[in-house]
């Protein structure tokens, strides 16, 4: 549904009078285009303490061909990013124009407690005004679970705060996020950077993402632009909305996509497996049979590489008039088919190796709704069953994530009353709805080959929503 | 007085050269020198070093810019007590300031120094109106407000309109450096193929150094720049064909060889060169890439006894050639600046003829062939563009590099220069 307020923020007396008035002025968010590099505009790097992962990042921006600066804190990056084959310069220097960047790239890998903060301040007060539209705030840090020292757990969790806040802070369309890199999953960053620092992330902000060192290899896509080529990926619920743009967007990145829904969507669902050279499989998740069903279909194609669970329904009412009906099937689409699928599949060797599971949460899940008690009880029951599914399907090479979308465009949000809908699209730091492809481009992040290390994470796609955060 | 000293050739830094009015048009003199200073001070660790002197320069330069490689090296992280100086010898500043160094390093004056150059085309200096400047001169010199009041009304609207804006002719000949190297070209019969095929060349060099890397470390990124922007790598001869003459309206109507493709477009940048003796090198553990051994610095008539204007370093060579007892041919790697295609080639026939090199240059014999494969390896100044007083430190410190990754060897630059002038070096290591 077309945002029109947006629209009118963005133009002429529009523009003027909203920042007149002080009212709200979305910005309009970049979006993923072919054939445009991974970031258009510089990234600014800095850092503090003994940096530990200035070699990577200096490997991984010389392979995207992505222009870097760095502040002057982290004098050591001109001889580590040439090293690399890298052309860069200093950001700052004294009595030259201060050049606006496309994104902030701190390493806090090397502050071990919090007395040493300090090199964050001076790194975002410095660069604070000086980040372009659309930009990007990447940290990484260490996972606090992992530190030995209580000092230097404070002194990473700390860090959730700080990106939490700028995320906030920084508006017209700038996303903030932490990186939790654990020791040894440094070569695993690269498929995250991308996303994060690409228009992919357009409404992924304040979200905090930790990689792991896998337990099988994991190898990245040899071509990033086709980053899903000859994987075959299931998407379940894919005749509309979200689903929809899932499957589109897999597609476009090189994807054999399993069109799935129920039987009475058999003709949207031919039309779009047509459309995107896929096939369709018209088959009712609930059903007795469908894990079976499943499994010898994955089986017959030679096993499927990526499993995104997207199918699901509401049957909105408070709890004081919902029927067991609605609270059964609610709980069934959601939470329960997902559970027997995945053991089937599981079970049944229809998953390939680097298998990736994805499923969708969704923001009521964390913060809860009114009339959605059956719908939020489903989707923060995904939550759960992605945390405890982590740790052994890591031991198999195969991750289990979830996205949790947040205010997203769509048919059932476009038949909203007024109010309710307006409040949704503004209340989170992008002041706006997000789009399907939002949620899809989150998606084909966690099936990407490259994601072995993300694991076990749950990722809202929600512009930092104020609901639940 | 102290035994000479070597002249070493630590390293350099360059921001990348850029089309004029394209990315740095709002960028002054100053802070592309600043910038490429503090990028050579980084990669070097000179943070707070006092260092022996820092020479550069500008050629189209402002007049409040008088002092401009000392306020320059004032902005940047070398210790506030370096001193510094300005030079100008129009294409030829970025060479000379390495000799000017390099001969006080060499005398033990001082222990290291910077040679840099900068230009921009698109923060160009408008002087006012002569007439006007002249009045408001009396004007401010005048002792009496009616002498004052009678002044102002010689005032014309005109005079505000028509300002004086810099160009790269000669003042002697009124005509542009582009005619005279048209004129060269008539003179050595250069066809517009090779001047093409120079040009084509040039890139096709650069795009293949940037690809191996040859810059990650000669190069600091600048105002969102981090890649020369004149360089094209889809460059064709085809493409080259279709351009038509610009200089030859003047001096040969319709029959004009030189393009905007085989001559160098108006660029803005900066560059400096880290030289110093062995001890200062050994002391800060800093590697020699190569050294300045020889230089010469000629001068042609161009006005009484009509040699070509760019034709100066054709002279230059020999000379020194006769000093450091070599032949043209006992070089690795011939660095020839690329003012215009046409320059380079008409330099290359002139030492290749017998009767040019007997009566004008003086030699038994004519100097002979190089061999063309080594010629500006890396693209010259038809690729990168040539900020006028920039090329000379972007050249020796890409040379030097060369050497370095050679192992061993010998090169030789030449730059010719506006006013009949042309200077040349010999790098060795």
């Amino acid at each position: 549904m077309k945002d029109s307020y947006l629209n009118f923020t963005n133009v002429g007396i529009g523009a003027r009078l909203t920042s007149i008035l002080g009212l709200p002025r979305p910005e309009i968010l970049e979006r993923y285009e072919t054939e445009k590099p991974t970031i258009t505009g510089a990234v600014l790097l800095g850092g503090g303490g003994k940096s530990e992962l200035l070699e990577v990042l200096a490997t991984l921006f010389e392979s995207m061909r992505t222009q870097t600066l760095f502040h002057s804190q982290i004098p050591e990056w001109l001889k580590i990013a040439n090293d690399s084959g890298l052309i860069t310069g200093r950001w700052e220097a004294e009595g030259t124009h201060v050049q606006k960047v496309k994104a902030l790239v701190f390493d806090a890998t090397g502050l071990k407690e919090s007395s040493e903060s300090e090199a964050l301040h001076r790194f975002f007060h410095d660069s604070a005004k000086s980040i372009l539209p659309c930009g990007r705030v990447i940290v990484f840090g260490r996972t606090p679970e992992h530190c030995n020292q209580p000092r230097k757990a404070a002194m990473q969790a700390g860090l959730e705060g700080l990106i939490r806040s700028l995320a906030k802070e920084y508006k017209r369309g700038v996303a903030a996020q932490l990186v939790y890199v654990a020791e040894g999953a440094e070569n695993q960053m690269e498929s995250t950077l991308r996303f994060l620092l690409s228009p992919r992330s357009a409404y992924v902000s304040g979200q905090v993402i930790r990689i792991a060192k896998p337990k099988k290899v994991s190898r990245a896509p040899r071509d990033w632009s086709a980053p899903l080529s000859g994987k075959k990926i299931l998407v379940t619920g894919s005749a509309r909305g979200i689903g929809t743009a899932i499957a589109e967007v897999m597609a476009r990145d090189g994807a054999k996509v399993i069109c799935l829904d129920i039987p009475q969507a058999q003709s949207e669902l031919e039309k779009l497996a047509a459309k995107l050279d896929g096939s369709a499989l018209a088959v009712d998740l609930t059903g007795d049979d469908a894990p079976e069903t499943l499994v010898s279909e994955a089986r017959a194609s030679g096993g499927w590489d990526v499993i995104v669970h997207n199918a699901g329904i509401t049957r909105d009412k408070k709890m004081a008039n919902m029927r067991a009906d609605l609270w059964n099937s609610v709980i069934d689409v959601n939470l329960s088919a997902q559970e027997r699928i995945n053991d089937a599949l599981l079970g049944g060797g229809a998953i390939n190796k680097s298998g990736r599971i994805i499923c969708v949460s969704s923001i009521s899940g964390i913060a809860g709704n009114v009339g959605q008690a059956n719908y939020a009880f489903s989707k923060a029951g995904v939550i759960g069953m992605v945390k405890s599914l982590a740790p052994s399907l890591a031991r198999q090479g195969i991750t289990i994530n979830a996205v949790a979308p947040g205010f997203i465009e769509t048919q059932m949000t476009a038949s909203m009353p007024l109010g309710v809908r307006e409040a949704g699209r503004r209340l989170n730091s992008m002041q706006q709805g997000g789009q399907p492809e939002d949620v899809a481009e989150a998606v084909a992040w966690f099936a990407s080959s490259g994601s072995g290390g993300v694991t076990g994470n749950i990722i809202r796609v929600c512009g930092q929503s104020l609901l639940g955060a | 007085m102290r035994e000479i000293q070597r002249i070493a050739i630590i390293g350099g830094n360059r921001i990348p050269f850029a089309r004029s009015n394209t990315v740095y048009s709002n960028v002054s003199n100053q802070e592309m020198m600043t910038a490429t200073l503090q990028g050579l001070a980084d990669r070097f660790n000179l943070h707070n070093e006092c260092m022996g002197e820092v020479a550069g320069g500008a050629v189209i330069k402002h007049s409040r810019d008088y002092n401009l490689v000392r306020e320059s090296t004032l902005s940047t992280s070398l210790a506030p007590e370096t001193p510094a100086f300005d030079l100008q010898q129009a294409c030829g500043t970025g060479l000379e300031a390495c000799i000017l160094i390099g001969n006080k390093i060499a005398l033990g004056q001082i222990e290291n120094g910077i040679a840099c150059g900068v230009d921009s085309t698109s923060d160009a200096p408008i002087a006012i109106n002569e007439k006007l400047r002249r009045i408001l001169l009396d004007i401010n010199s005048a002792k009496s407000s009616r002498k004052r009041l009678s002044l102002l009304s010689k005032l014309r609207p005109s005079m505000f309109v028509k300002p004086v804006l810099p160009s790269n002719s000669e003042s002697r000949t009124g005509l542009s450096m582009g005619e005279h190297a048209e004129l060269m070209a008539r003179e050595w019969q250069i066809s517009r193929e090779e001047q093409d095929q120079l040009a084509l060349c040039s890139h096709q060099n650069l795009a293949r150094a940037y690809e191996h890397g040859l810059f990650s470390d000669l190069m600091t990124a600048f105002n969102g720049c981090s890649r020369d922007n004149n360089l094209r790598d889809d460059l064709s001869m085809e493409k080259l064909r279709k351009l038509k003459p610009c200089f030859d309206k003047k001096v040969a109507p319709n029959q004009g060889t030189l393009t905007p493709g085989n001559s160098t477009t108006l660029t803005d940048g900066a560059s400096a060169v880290l030289l110093a003796n062995d001890n200062w090198a050994k002391e800060k553990n800093l590697p020699v890439l190569a050294y300045l051994t020889f230089s010469e610095v000629a001068a042609v008539d161009f006005y009484e006894k009509k040699e070509g204007l760019l034709m100066a370093p054709v002279y230059a060579v020999p000379r020194m050639l006769h000093r450091a007892g070599l032949k043209l041919q006992d070089f690795d790697y011939y660095e020839i600046h690329e003012a215009f295609a046409a320059q380079v080639l008409c330099t290359l026939k002139a030492w290749e003829d017998k009767d040019f090199c007997k009566n004008r240059l003086g030699l038994s014999r004519e100097l002979g062939k190089i061999n063309r494969l080594k010629l500006n390896v890396n693209g010259s100044s038809l690729a990168t563009g040539h900020p006028f007083a920039a090329t000379g430190a972007r050249i020796v410190t890409t040379l030097a590099k060369v050497l370095a990754q050679k192992g061993s060897g010998r090169g030789l630059i030449s730059i010719c220069a506006a006013g009949g002038q042309g200077i040349v070096a010999i790098i060795e290591r």
